[in-house]
């Protein structure tokens, strides 16, 4: 039984964390998840600060500025930017730079680089931000061409200051990627006498599409003890699509950068010699493979991982599981067209094929991934509802909701009156983010809590319940309420000042800010858990350099 | 099946309502049946294929569903080739719409074509219904020809604005929407027109 502490006491110690334990993989993982809860505060903030001026003439404590339109949609382009990238980027990230060394028993190959990675992300999230905040510049995250190069409507040094600082967390990203394929691939511990052929046919799922048609012509199995484990596969996977989203960005602020420079140096180039519509398919190709592609697998992965690790058994169809991510490969890189169903120069037949049927496909991907999890832990019941249990659930229901949301509106009839309003930004991808996404991390963070933290006894559970049950209940309500105002007509990047869609907007922010008063309480008991000294503590230098979780001995130190 | 956007915008509130409040149940009832130590009597047993073939059918079938229930969906694909009753050109520079001289007029249950151009940005096209619902919407691309052909199955006066968001530019300062044109499309009353439920006279 661990001794009452006074608050101040509480608040500077914390339970029993202690920071000089930590290994240098935990403190980089510690430093990106501490990194990420901020900006899920400032998002969250931004967030209700946007609803509230929805809300209209009803409002009159929020600063006039706010309502400003240059000032709003400058909010409204960082939102995603500090939203995505900022916090949700680094803790996937972070979760998987610890993940891949605790499941292959490697250590990770630089902490260096992870290191660098997290430091990346938040400065470039910050100077994105700042480009909004101080210069105004909101071109929205589309970037819809050639509006980022308007430079009647916005200054130079903003667009400057945004590129550089997304063109960091896209290099942030991509030294992300070479640290988890460097340790996925090298070629130590157990994967000592592996092939890179072998990795690679695990790691894109074709051995489990090999077995499974094996099984059905009768034959022995293609590889029984398959080179990398499921959620490594997925890690793998999902990491392919963040390589080919990272490049599509950084081309595109490429582009934005030169026609900058252009104007900068007193040329006046034409906007139009970049065709609008092959610019936005481009574009879209790359974003979509965050939205259809990444995150759906990471969190495929992540589910069946939380799965095996909350009911200690085996995953119900591995094999089907396996193979279910390969197809994701082919679906995730043909589905971008379905952003473009309202734009009536695309062909018909992209619209027809990539937007609607190869689209349809991700009910089937996303559905699968549910049912394998749900199957899973139904065999292993009675489980005790847990909190980790408890997000993984919520976990399901926000994907359960958001993705059938978005199937419906991938439809050439229901886009045309759905396109572009609230429908799809908070029926669809905000209770996929807030509730399906956010509440899987949250699984995963309880999960590897006592891993990462060395077994830190959390201050309050009646804490962790709280923020369960106001997190699920205000960020289903706020999807729902939001997502029917643009049932209603309300267009997503459009200002309302004369209170229009009032009723929605007010229900919407009530539940909108039971996320935020959420965030608070968690934030309260992280802080409470590990306190002020403990948390300053993980931004110290290791003591010890093991970069590798689990494993004794000389391969679990790979670098200091 | 449906006529008009506001028939089909009233289904899809009550059916995904209704899948919304299943899901959540389904998910809640599972977690609750987790924690219990006597055997679960399924209420429904679903094979394997059943379900895939369920995903399937959903994922295929909503789009035929669509395709036969609504409307402007077989006139949008198959635009090029239809002779509109009435053609309003209308562009879009600055900000700033370019209507026709004479107020935009049609009767109910015409095919009315909408030819709009961008010289600068992407903006989008849509039409409102007074209470804010909206009609129908497209995006204008600068520099393409964006045309969309549409039956009005309702009469009454209709407002534009775009649907896409086009820079800070289109709001004044106190944040009023610019480019909001009030009645810019007046639907006459006609209930001779016959339809059938393609929309396609």
């Amino acid at each position: 039984m661990m001794e009452k502490k006074g608050f101040l006491d509480q608040l500077i110690n914390g339970t029993n964390f202690d920071a000089n334990s930590l290994s240098a993989l935990q403190k980089v993982t510690l430093r990106a998840v501490v990194m990420s809860f901020l900006f899920f505060g400032l998002v969250a903030i931004e967030g209700m600060i946007m609803r509230i001026v929805q809300t209209g003439p009803t409002n009159s404590f929020l600063p006039k500025m706010f309502g400003v339109p240059e000032h709003y949609f400058s909010i409204m382009t960082v939102h995603p930017i500090v939203g995505i990238f900022g916090s949700t980027y680094q803790l996937v990230f972070a979760a998987f730079m610890f993940l891949v060394p605790y499941l292959t028993k490697k250590p990770l190959y630089s902490i260096k680089l992870a290191n660098f990675v997290w430091l990346c992300i938040t400065i470039g999230t910050a100077l994105a931000w700042l480009a909004g905040f101080i210069w105004h510049y909101a071109p929205l995250y589309t970037l819809y061409w050639p509006l980022p190069a308007d430079m009647e409507q916005f200054s130079l040094i903003g667009g400057f200051v945004f590129v550089v600082g997304v063109a960091l967390i896209m290099i942030g990203t991509i030294g992300f990627i070479y640290n988890i394929y460097a340790t996925i691939f090298a070629r130590v511990g157990v994967h000592k006498d592996k092939t890179m052929k072998e990795m690679l046919i695990s790691g894109f799922g074709i051995d489990g599409m090999l077995n499974l048609i094996n099984k059905l012509r009768g034959k022995e199995p293609y590889s029984k003890e398959p080179a990398l484990s499921l959620p490594v596969v997925a890690i793998f996977r999902g990491t392919v699509d963040t390589f080919l989203d990272a490049i599509v960005i950084l081309g595109a602020g490429i582009l934005v950068l030169v026609y900058l420079i252009a104007y900068a140096g007193g040329f006046s180039w034409d906007v139009h010699a970049v065709d609008s519509l092959l610019y936005k398919n481009f574009f879209w190709w790359g974003l979509d493979l965050v939205a259809d592609g990444l995150v759906l697998i990471y969190v495929a992965g992540s589910w069946y991982l939380l799965a095996t690790l909350i009911t200690g058994q085996k995953l119900f169809m591995e094999n089907v599981a396996r193979a279910a991510l390969l197809l994701e490969l082919f679906v995730s890189w043909m589905v971008w067209s379905h952003h473009l169903l309202a734009d009536q120069p695309q062909p018909e037949m992209m619209k027809l094929i990539s937007g609607e049927m190869v689209t349809a496909f991700e009910l089937l991907t996303q559905g699968l991934a549910l049912f394998i999890t749900l199957v899973t832990l139904w065999k292993a019941r009675p489980l005790k509802i847990t909190p980790e249990l408890a997000y993984l659930l919520g976990g399901l229901v926000g994907f359960g909701l958001a993705v059938p949301a978005g199937i419906i509106q991938a439809d050439m009839g229901m886009n045309r009156v759905l396109h572009n309003t609230q429908w799809i930004s908070f029926a669809h991808f905000h209770i996929a983010l807030i509730v399906g996404l956010y509440m899987t991390l949250y699984s995963a963070l309880y999960v590897l809590w006592p891993l990462v933290t060395n077994n830190t006894k959390m201050f309050s559970k009646k804490l962790t319940w709280t923020h369960f049950w106001l997190y699920l209940i205000g960020g289903v309500g706020m999807g729902a309420f939001a997502g029917m105002a643009g049932l209603d007509g309300m267009l997503r990047r459009h200002l309302y000042v004369n209170g229009e869609f009032s009723t929605w907007m007010i229900l919407a922010a009530i539940f909108g800010s039971m996320v935020l008063i959420a965030w608070f309480i968690f934030l309260y008991n992280i802080v409470m858990s590990v306190g002020i000294k403990g948390l300053i503590g993980i931004f110290k230098p290791a003591n010890n350099s093991v970069a590798s979780y689990g494993i004794d001995g000389e391969i679990a130190i790979k670098e200091a | 099946m449906f006529q008009t956007s506001l028939e089909l915008l009233r289904f899809h509130w009550m059916a995904y309502s209704i899948y919304a409040l299943l899901i959540i149940s389904v998910i809640a009832w599972f977690g609750y049946n987790l924690t219990r130590k006597e055997r679960v009597k399924s209420i429904v047993r679903i094979p394997f294929y059943g379900y895939i073939a369920f995903l399937v059918a959903g994922g295929v079938g909503h789009h035929i569903f669509t395709y036969n229930a609504i409307p402007w969906v077989e006139q949008d694909i198959k635009r090029e080739d239809i002779k509109p009753d009435k053609v309003f050109n209308i562009s879009i520079e600055n900000h700033k719409w370019k209507l026709p001289k004479e107020q935009m007029r049609a009767k109910m249950g015409e095919q009315i074509a909408f030819n709009v151009s961008s010289k600068d940005l992407t903006y989008g096209f849509g039409l409102f219904r007074k209470d804010g619902t909206m009609v129908m919407q497209m995006q204008v691309l600068p520099k393409y020809k964006n045309n969309i052909l549409w039956t009005f199955n309702e009469c009454g006066s209709f407002d534009l604005t775009s649907t896409e968001y086009s820079g800070p530019a289109e709001y004044d300062e106190e944040g009023r929407d610019k480019m909001f044109i009030k009645d810019a499309l007046v639907i006459e009353c006609n209930k001779k027109v016959a339809m059938n439920s393609k929309g396609v006279k």
